[in-house]
């Protein structure tokens, strides 16, 4: 889906309308000015030898520069709406038929349980993957349930799932702010400092602790940035999925952070030992041997006991936020 | 044979990516060869030869690393070849960033990894600007948004490859790689193929053993800086 025209527009009306592209040119080194030639005779017009020494040549540049033009037309297309996900069953590592045929809804939690090295990652990766029956496990994925189109397996931009994993950790350099602005623009949504205005707020009502948008993301505690990636997941990404590895307890209101995935139509698994979140999931898949062993709906008894582990762990809360303020616990 | 160029930036996580396919590749009962490339020691071959794979080692010692590659990858395929190898897989790091080992015609993978700065994308060359799939590695690491805005900063410098994340110690992604490497070019010799792109250019005092500093030793293909 090439847009021809906007090789020959003056670069004044290119840019404007598509500011990514002088992105996409500095990303190579490259500098460009608005003016009245065209982005073709800008292109035309680069000498060879900088080129080489940029370690790109015409061809590769000119190609380079309409995949990332067909990669943007990509990503202001609506996303293929996901109204159901089929997992069906394969087998474990003995060669067992799991036997299972699931159908997830959005706006559903399932959660996956089982223990270190049974296999809950393999399952999250077979949907990841929308496998055919063409992983170790045999498993098959429907998308709407049909065979969904191969696209979803490499793309970018479409991703199907996204991915909460254990690991918050951040390496770049960067305030909260400027980290999901950069987010943002990367996934090129209409209003990004709307959204991550909106982000920064949910974060800071998902973390036990406050914290201040110019905070860089390597000094938030382990609570704060599970809380703005949560935040994040729920308000940026487009995935229809979301795949959630185990919210740890410390710092974080996890009932509010999984309203606020589900608030957003997302269809979400979430692999937890943890018992609040298990109960609070609409169903169970225990994971044994590589395979899906048993489904568990949440029952009415364990709706009712998840009030009184709610109890306990508001009165635990409670009791940590004494310790922070320098109280003691002596009575409690 | 299936013939790969496998490169990327030094401990960038290449010899554990490789080292996961492999493992899919055996359980499908392929016969696989590797060439390390390396400059000065490398112990990587005692890792491939522990998985029972073919292998060769290559040190350029004191010449430069891509054009040694260049000078023996062809009689490094027939090797490959003469041995009934199914897939053969060079890896070779690039050294300076403007190097890559890319062959017209043979499918070239880049490995590059989450933790060498949100800039890196930009300075790497050809090595993986013209790599038909990137593979994305220590991504356990790093959140999932740090992920993405990663990955879209290579999509920038590169967006017609196929990128993937794939975790070297766990494995995870290696699977999905290794059905790629099953579409990987087939082919018996590298005779009449060229370089996706042409290697920096030395060719001046210093690459004949020149040591001393000063204008009256620097003779050959010198360029100056604008000070």
């Amino acid at each position: 889906m090439k847009d021809t025209s906007l090789f020959h527009k003056a670069l004044t009306i290119s840019l404007e309308e598509h500011p990514y592209i002088e992105d996409f040119l500095n990303s190579f080194g490259l500098d460009v000015e608005p003016g009245p030639n065209s982005l073709q005779q800008y292109l035309d017009n680069l000498d060879p030898d900088k080129l080489e020494d940029l370690g790109i040549n015409y061809q590769q540049l000119c190609q380079s520069l309409n995949d990332f033009l067909a990669g943007m037309l990509t990503l202001k297309e609506p996303l293929d709406k996901v109204d159901s996900l089929t997992i069906i069953g394969g087998r474990d590592k003995s060669g067992n038929a799991e036997n299972i045929d699931l159908v997830l809804k959005p706006g559903e939690v399932i959660c996956i349980v089982g223990p270190t090295g049974s296999g809950k990652s393999r399952l999250l990766a077979d949907i990841e993957w929308v496998a055919q029956g063409d992983t170790p496990t045999g498993r098959k994925i429907l998308i709407n349930n049909q065979v969904p189109d191969s696209k979803w397996r490499f793309s970018t931009e479409h991703k199907l799932v996204a991915q909460l994993s254990q690991n918050m950790n951040f390496v770049m350099d960067l305030s909260a702010e400027e980290f999901i602005r950069m987010h943002a623009e990367s996934r090129l949504v209409t209003n990004p400092e709307e959204k991550v205005a909106q982000i920064l707020k949910q974060a800071n009502q998902l973390a036990g602790e406050m914290f201040h948008p110019d905070t860089p993301v390597t000094s938030l505690s382990g609570g704060q940035s599970r809380a703005l990636m949560i935040a994040d997941m729920a308000i940026l990404s487009k995935s229809p999925i979301a795949l959630i590895d185990e919210i740890e307890n410390a710092g974080i209101d996890r009932k509010k952070a999984l309203d606020l995935l589900v608030q957003e139509e997302k269809i979400i698994l979430m692999a937890t030992h943890d018992p609040i979140l298990a109960l609070m999931g609409d169903r169970r898949l225990v994971i044994k041997n590589g395979g899906i062993n048993k489904l568990i709906e949440s029952s009415e008894a364990e709706r009712k006991n998840l009030k009184s582990l709610e109890e306990l762990d508001n009165k635990l809360l409670a009791l940590r936020n004494r310790i922070r303020s320098g109280e003691t616990l002596e009575e409690i | 044979m299936r013939f790969l160029t496998v490169s990327g930036p030094p401990s960038s996580g290449k010899t554990s990516v490789i080292l996961r396919v492999i493992e899919a590749i055996q359980a499908r009962e392929k016969k696989i060869g590797v060439v390390k490339f390396d400059c000065l020691l490398t112990e990587d071959d005692k890792l491939y030869a522990k998985k029972g794979v073919l292998v060769k080692k290559g040190l350029s010692g004191a010449l430069c690393p891509d054009h040694y590659f260049v000078s023996n990858i062809e009689s490094c395929v027939t090797w490959g070849h003469e041995h009934n190898c199914e897939y053969l897989i060079s890896e070779s790091a690039g050294l300076c960033n403007r190097c890559s080992p890319h062959i017209n015609e043979i499918t070239a993978v880049c490995v590059i990894d989450n933790l060498s700065g949100i800039n890196t994308p930009r300075k790497i060359g050809p090595m993986l600007k013209s790599a038909d799939i990137v593979v994305i590695t220590k991504g356990d690491i790093v959140s999932q948004a740090e992920r993405e805005v990663f990955a879209s900063r290579v999509k920038q410098v590169n967006p017609g490859a196929i990128i993937m994340n794939v975790n070297g110690i766990t494995g995870q992604g290696a699977f999905e790689l290794t059905s790629l490497f099953e579409e990987a070019s087939d082919i018996e010799t590298l005779k009449g193929k060229t370089l996706r792109f042409s290697m920096p250019a030395a060719l001046c005092s210093y690459c004949l053993g020149e040591t001393r500093i000063g204008e009256e030793y620097q003779t050959g293909n010198i360029r100056k800086m604008d000070i």
